[in-house]
C-alpha cells in the first residue's frame, strides 16, 4: 500500500523541516527578546521602532516575506548571506525570513509575560539601584519567560507548520517533497496527504505536550 | 447555557452551508463543466474581466460544441495539476483539458482521449544568450522550474543531475530571476514557455532554445473507462484538425513567441 514512497527521501525532507524550525526558533527567540526589550524600554526611538517593526512584520503574509528574501534580497540586491551553493543560500534566506516574521509573535508573547510580573518587583529593583537593563534581564524577564512557555510553544508549533512556505523559495523541505509526490504519484494522492499530515503531527504534538508539561512545572505561583 | 447556544448556532451555520453547496452541485444537467488551467498564458488563462483564453480553452470549446453544448452552457472549472485526477474521478467535471500529459501512472486513475497536442520540454533563456546548445550544458547553469513539476523531475533524474535547480512556487517568480540574471534558464513544456514569452510585458526579452528534451502528449482527461465519451471526443478532435480550426487556434495562441509547433499528433488513446 505504501509502495509509492519508494524512491523518495522522506526523512531528508522532514529533517530539513526540523532544521528550518530549529534555527528559526533560536533566531526568533533572540530577536524577539530584543524586540520585547525595545518595546518596554524608556527610550522613545526604540519603542517606536519596536512597535513599527512588529506591526509591519506580523501583518505581512509570510509568503511575501519569504519571496522578498529570495526575489528582493537575493536575486535583485544579490545578498548571499553566508554564501555557498544556492541550496544553502535558499535555506539561509528561509531562516532569515522565518526569524524576522516569528520574532514578532515571540516579542508579543514576552510582552504579555512582562505584564504578569508585579510592578512592585521592578520598583524594588530600581530602588536597589539596578539599571534598566539589569532590572529587565535579572528580575523581570526570567519571571516573564516562565509565565509564557505555553504561548511560546504555540508560536513554535505555528513556526514548524509555517516552514512549509519555504517550498515557495526552493527549499527542499517536506511541503516541496509533497508537491513533487502529488505530481508524480497522483493515483495515491490521499495517502500522500496522510503521510505528510502524520509527519507534521509527529513533529508538533510532542512539542506541545513537552512544553505544556514544562510550563506547568516552571510557572511562578502567584 | 451560553456555550450550548453557540454550538447550536455553529451547527445551524454548518447545516446551512451544507445545503448551499448541495444546491450549487445539482440541477444543471444542460450545462457542461470543463477543467482547465486558470493561470497559464497561451493555454488556459482567466483574464481579469472573467473571460477565458488559450489553446486548451479553444480545444475545450470546440469539443464541447461537438458534444452538443452551446458555448454559454460551458462552465470552466479551475483544475490545478494536483487536482486533475480527483476532479475527474469525483465527476466534478465532464473532462479536463489542462496541459494534461498522457502517462501510465495517470492512466491508473483516469482515461484519456486524444492526444490533441505534442509539446516538448524546453528552455527559455534571455534573448542574447547562446551558451546552451545541448542538455549537457545545463550542468553548469542555474535553472529554474516550479516546485514538484514533472519538468523539474526530468532535470534531476535525466538531463542534467548536476544543474543548480531552483524550484519556485510559480513560473512568474522564475521570470523575475531570469530577467535579473539570477538564473540562466527556465524549463517546462515549450507550449507553456511560449505562452509566457508572448505575454505583453515579456515580449522580446526571452527566446526558446528548441532542444526538445522530452515528448509530452497532451490528452483530454475523462472518467476511467468511459469509452463512449472517448470516442466522441476523439472524433471532435479529428474534425477540429481537418477543418483547420486547430491550426487557427495554435497560431492565435502561440504566434507572437515564434514558437515552432509540431503538427497535430495522431490519436492514440483508443479502446
Amino acid at each position: 500500500m505504501f509502495d509509492f514512497l519508494e524512491g523518495y527521501d522522506l526523512l531528508a525532507a522532514f529533517w530539513t523541516t526540523v532544521q528550518l524550525a530549529l534555527y528559526s526558533a533560536i533566531g526568533s527567540l533572540i530577536w524577539g527578546t530584543i524586540l520585547a526589550a525595545m518595546r518596554v524600554s524608556p527610550v522613545p526611538v526604540m519603542r517606536v521602532f519596536g512597535t513599527a517593526y512588529v506591526n509591519l512584520m506580523r501583518n505581512t503574509p509570510l509568503t511575501i516575506v519569504l519571496l522578498f528574501t529570495s526575489l528582493g534580497l537575493n536575486q535583485t540586491l544579490e545578498v548571499d548571506l553566508f554564501g555557498g551553493e544556492s541550496d544553502a543560500v535558499n535555506f539561509q534566506l528561509a531562516v532569515l525570513g522565518l526569524t524576522a516574521y516569528t520574532a514578532t509573535f515571540v516579542c508579543e508573547s514576552l510582552r504579555a509575560g512582562i505584564n504578569t510580573v508585579p510592578v512592585g518587583q521592578a520598583e524594588a529593583a530600581r530602588a536597589l539601584g539596578l539599571s534598566f537593563t539589569q532590572v529587565l534581564f535579572l528580575v523581570v524577564l526570567p519571571q516573564a519567560f516562565r509565565a509564557v512557555i505555553a504561548p511560546l510553544a504555540n508560536v513554535l508549533i505555528a513556526l514548524t507548520k509555517n516552514t512549509t512556505v519555504a517550498a515557495a523559495i526552493s527549499v527542499a523541505e517536506a511541503a516541496a517533497l509533497m508537491k513533487e509526490m502529488i505530481e508524480m504519484e497522483s493515483h495515491a494522492i490521499f495517502l500522500v496527504f496522510a503521510v505528510f499530515a502524520f509527519g507534521f503531527v509527529a513533529l508538533t504534538l510532542p512539542t506541545g505536550l513537552l512544553l505544556g508539561w514544562v510550563a506547568k512545572r516552571a510557572a511562578v505561583k502567584r | 447555557m451560553k456555550f450550548r447556544r453557540t454550538t447550536a448556532a455553529a451547527a445551524a451555520v454548518l447545516a446551512l452551508s451544507a445545503t448551499a453547496t448541495a444546491c450549487g452541485g445539482g440541477g444543471d444537467d444542460d450545462k457542461i463543466k470543463i477543467g482547465i488551467k486558470f493561470d497559464q498564458p497561451g493555454l488556459g488563462l482567466k483574464t481579469p474581466d472573467g473571460k477565458f483564453t488559450g489553446f486548451d480553452v479553444d480545444v475545450a470549446k470546440y469539443v464541447a460544441k461537438e458534444l452538443g453544448y452551446d458555448e454559454k452552457d460551458i462552465k470552466f472549472v479551475q483544475a490545478p495539476s494536483a487536482e486533475r485526477e480527483n476532479l475527474i474521478s469525483r465527476g466534478d467535471v465532464k473532462f479536463v483539458a489542462a496541459t494534461y500529459s498522457i502517462n501510465d501512472d495517470r492512466k491508473k486513475k483516469v482515461s484519456f482521449a486524444g492526444p490533441y497536442f505534442l509539446a516538448h520540454q524546453d528552455l527559455l533563456v534571455r534573448k542574447d544568450d547562446n551558451s546552451i546548445k545541448d542538455a549537457k550544458d545545463l550542468n553548469s547553469k542555474k535553472l529554474c522550474s516550479v516546485t514538484g513539476s514533472t519538468s523539474a523531475q526530468n532535470v534531476h533524474d535525466d538531463f542534467a543531475p548536476k544543474a543548480d535547480l531552483q524550484e519556485f512556487g510559480g513560473y512568474s517568480e522564475c521570470l523575475t530571476g531570469l530577467e535579473n540574471e539570477a538564473v540562466d534558464a527556465l524549463t517546462t513544456d515549450d507550449s507553456i514557455l511560449a505562452g509566457y514569452a508572448s505575454q505583453d510585458e515579456h515580449k522580446g526579452k526571452f527566446k526558446l532554445t528548441g532542444l526538445k528534451l522530452s515528448d509530452e502528449n497532451y490528452g483530454i482527461g475523462i472518467k476511467k473507462g468511459d469509452t463512449e465519451l472517448q470516442g466522441k471526443i476523439n472524433k471532435a478532435l479529428e474534425k477540429m484538425v481537418k477543418d483547420g480550426s486547430w491550426d487557427k487556434a495554435v497560431k492565435a495562441n502561440f504566434g507572437p513567441a515564434n514558437y515552432k509547433y509540431e503538427p497535430a499528433p495522431k490519436i492514440t488513446e483508443k479502446s
